[in-house]
């Protein structure tokens, strides 16, 4: 059983606008565990942080400030310490055609994670734990596969090159940065139901990052809704994608393509009907970044009111679901009170 | 149903058209399509990278340069009043004119089909100065100005550029431009793929909104089937450079017929629908430098038989058009393989016939 354990993790990163030195705050204050057999989706759009989160725990990224522990130990600096704590955790990148060095071979890719993290003694032992593991991506023959160069595979098997890869130091936590969203759709299932069968061979902990709802559901236990650096929602991945409770969330699952939901333009769906609050419909696009200091959602939120100006803290919607929004304040008081009185 | 016409008159009729991109190994990217497009219908064309959509819009639209050539075909528009003119023969000032004026495309990757050191006026104002050039400056202004109120944007961003605007703002900036001459057939080729859900719920709104306005008809080409059962009148799946199934977005999704739209639709995991095993397509693309002889979905179909190889299949119209050899009586006299059948009948979009799945756990 490993659990990767992560708490109050920020990064900023410096901008430069006109010679002034402009902090971004990339992610904010984001806490979550992830456990053997257990997928955990990190759902948001491009700029939201989430990849920063998943490079951050590969120690791509160096955090700001927070805390990342496996199995309850923090992760030692050090070039020997980071290298043994990347044969426990590794990463799929998002982009095939970029992560694979296109000078070498196939081969090459799988032997030296082999030999750098002491999995295989010598060359021998290095081609055959090879041989297993294109076996386990489903590469073959793998003698012909070990020989090709990255350029002579499509982007599913290169996808498939970089798992094996990733599974070659024996890891048992897997950092999947969208890993299908540069594949053509008739790949993306496999590639995703490969990974789903290794995490359930290996009993891996998979964090699994994506901007699409539809597979976060379908993949993940639990899902965690990012915007602006922070994590807005999160909870079983049923309660968040088909009971969103942070606007932000119900924005992003209205507007996701439905095929049962024909012509959503000629019957407006809830995206114009909510136009109720002082921002017109949710989404409103002119809305200007709301300032730090309050909900950062309040600018183009259907619900916004006073009290959004406030920092948000995590509000409880039910006992394994939360939201950072104060609509749910009351909810939470209230399921605190019924836990203080008495049954 | 000839070519599935979409009932009214057409204002696009496009016959046999074939491209090749010349090379050491020529690739022929489209292989003979044919269909027509409806006034104001909205035709999706969806398929995987590859499959010749792309080249497709770019031939409709007679955009295709060197080393790519239209090699057969034709393209016919019709004209309000009736006439029909001959896309595929024009050329020079009359090809120019009838670019833009009557077909007008949104490219894909909006965030790199503007001019970066051009302003958002100036690349607008050439639009309207090419075709319009008796226009003056204060009414070429004007035009401006009413054609970015028409998508969404203040008229301050006119004096713009590019890198200044966000990925949604420069999509709509081409809507605009497709839109300056009120053109009769809009081509939007993966407007939206770039783009962030939201932002594209906006721009699809914003399309059918001026569509509903100005009455175009709009050939919309994705990867994104779910998107284009929900936005499309009629839809037409293309594989290998040919196209596989055609038919009304309802019935496709209600019955598609051909194994690879029952392959793909059953590959789409719904946002809302039940957790079931799903399925991708094995096997990769065609190679279509060399094409597999007849249908070119053969070597990863799981329900090819011995025909399969031999001929391109026709489009047969079995509800939809499908050009699949499983269900052509003069191969089949017994109908369809069973598991076939049965997939066809009880496919909604995203509900393969399969066992149902454990909830991940």
């Amino acid at each position: 059983m490993t659990e990767l354990a992560v708490s109050h993790l920020s990064k900023t990163f410096v901008t430069h606008d006109r010679g002034r030195r402009v902090p971004l705050r990339a992610v904010d204050d984001v806490s979550f565990v992830l456990r053997s057999g257990h997928t955990v989706a990190l759902v948001g759009e491009s700029g939201s942080g989430k990849s920063t989160i998943a490079r951050m725990l590969a120690r791509l990224v160096r955090p700001t400030s927070g805390e990342i522990r496996l199995d309850g130990v923090p992760v030692p600096g050090g070039y020997r310490a980071v290298r043994r704590y990347r044969g426990t955790v590794q990463m799929i990148f998002q982009d095939p055609f970029a992560s694979l060095n296109p000078t070498h071979t196939v081969g090459y890719h799988l032997r030296r994670p082999l030999r750098l993290h002491d999995v295989a003694e010598d060359r021998p032992a290095a081609q055959e734990a090879m041989y297993g593991l294109l076996a386990r991506v489903n590469l073959s023959p793998a003698e012909l596969m070990a020989g090709k160069y990255p350029h002579e595979l499509s982007g599913g098997q290169r996808q498939r090159v970089a798992i094996a890869r990733a599974l070659a130091p024996r890891p048992r936590v897997l950092l999947a940065d969208e890993p299908v969203s540069m594949l053509d759709v008739s790949i993306r299932l496999e590639i995703l139901n490969l990974i789903e069968r290794l995490k359930r061979e290996d009993d891996l902990a998979v964090l699994y990052v994506t901007h699409d709802l539809a597979t976060a559901r379908y993949f993940a236990t639990e899902a965690m809704v990012m915007y602006r650096g922070q994590v807005v929602e999160s909870g079983s991945s049923d309660d968040v994608i088909l009971r969103p409770a942070h606007p932000y969330t119900q924005l992003l699952a209205s507007a996701a393509p439905d095929p049962t939901a024909r012509r959503a333009t000629t019957a407006p769906r809830d995206l114009a009907a909510a136009g109720s609050g002082p921002n017109g419909g949710a989404g409103n696009r002119s809305g200007r970044p709301a300032p730090d200091g309050g909900c950062l959602f309040r600018n183009r939120c259907p619900h916004a009111m006073e009290v959004c100006r406030q920092p948000v803290p995590v509000f409880a919607v039910d006992a394994t679901h939360t939201a950072r929004c104060w609509l749910y304040r009351d909810a939470d008081q209230a399921r605190a009170h019924a836990a203080d009185a008495p049954a | 149903m000839s070519s599935g016409g979409g009932g009214a008159a057409p204002v696009l009729s496009v016959r046999d058209i074939a491209v090749d991109y010349a090379g050491p190994r020529t690739v022929h990217a489209v292989r003979g399509v044919s269909f027509d497009l409806g006034r104001s219908e909205v035709l999706g064309i969806a398929g995987e990278s590859g499959c010749g959509k792309s080249t497709l819009a770019y031939a409709i639209a007679r955009l295709l340069r060197p080393p790519a050539r239209m090699t057969a075909g034709s393209v016919v528009f019709h004209d309000t009043d009736g006439t029909a003119i001959d896309v595929t023969a024009l050329s020079g000032e009359a090809l120019r004119t009838f670019r833009w004026r009557r077909v007008a495309m949104v490219f894909q990757g909006a965030m790199n089909a503007l001019n970066p050191v051009l302003s958002v006026r100036a690349q607008l104002g050439d639009v309207l100065r090419a075709h319009l050039p008796d226009l003056t400056r204060r009414e070429r202004e004007d035009r401006c100005r009413e054609l970015l109120d028409l998508v969404g944007i203040e008229a301050r961003w006119m004096s713009g550029y590019p890198h200044e605007l966000s990925g949604g703002m420069r999509q709509r900036v081409m809507i605009a431009m497709a839109m300056a001459l009120r053109p009769d057939v809009v081509i939007l080729d993966e407007p939206t793929t770039a783009l962030d859900v939201v932002v594209q719920r906006e721009i699809l709104e914003e399309i059918d909104r001026l569509r509903s306005v100005f009455g175009f008809a709009v050939i919309f080409i994705t990867h994104d089937l779910s998107l284009l059962l929900e936005i499309s009148d009629r839809l037409i799946i293309m594989y290998g450079g040919l196209i596989v199934e055609q038919g009304r977005a309802t019935e496709i999704q209600a019955g598609a017929h051909h194994p690879y739209t029952l392959g793909m639709l059953g590959s789409i995991p719904t946002l809302r629908g039940d957790r079931r095993v799903l399925h991708g397509i094995p096997g990769t693309p065609p190679d279509l430098a060399d094409p597999p002889s007849g249908c070119p979905f053969t070597p990863r179909c799981r329900y090819a038989f011995g025909a399969c190889g031999a001929a391109v299949p026709p489009l047969l119209d079995v509800g939809t058009l499908t050009a699949c050899a499983q269900y052509d009586p003069a191969l089949r006299p017994d109908g369809p393989d069973d598991a076939l059948g049965s997939a066809s009948a009880s496919v909604p979009a995203g509900s393969a016939a399969d066992s149902p799945v454990e909830p991940a756990s």
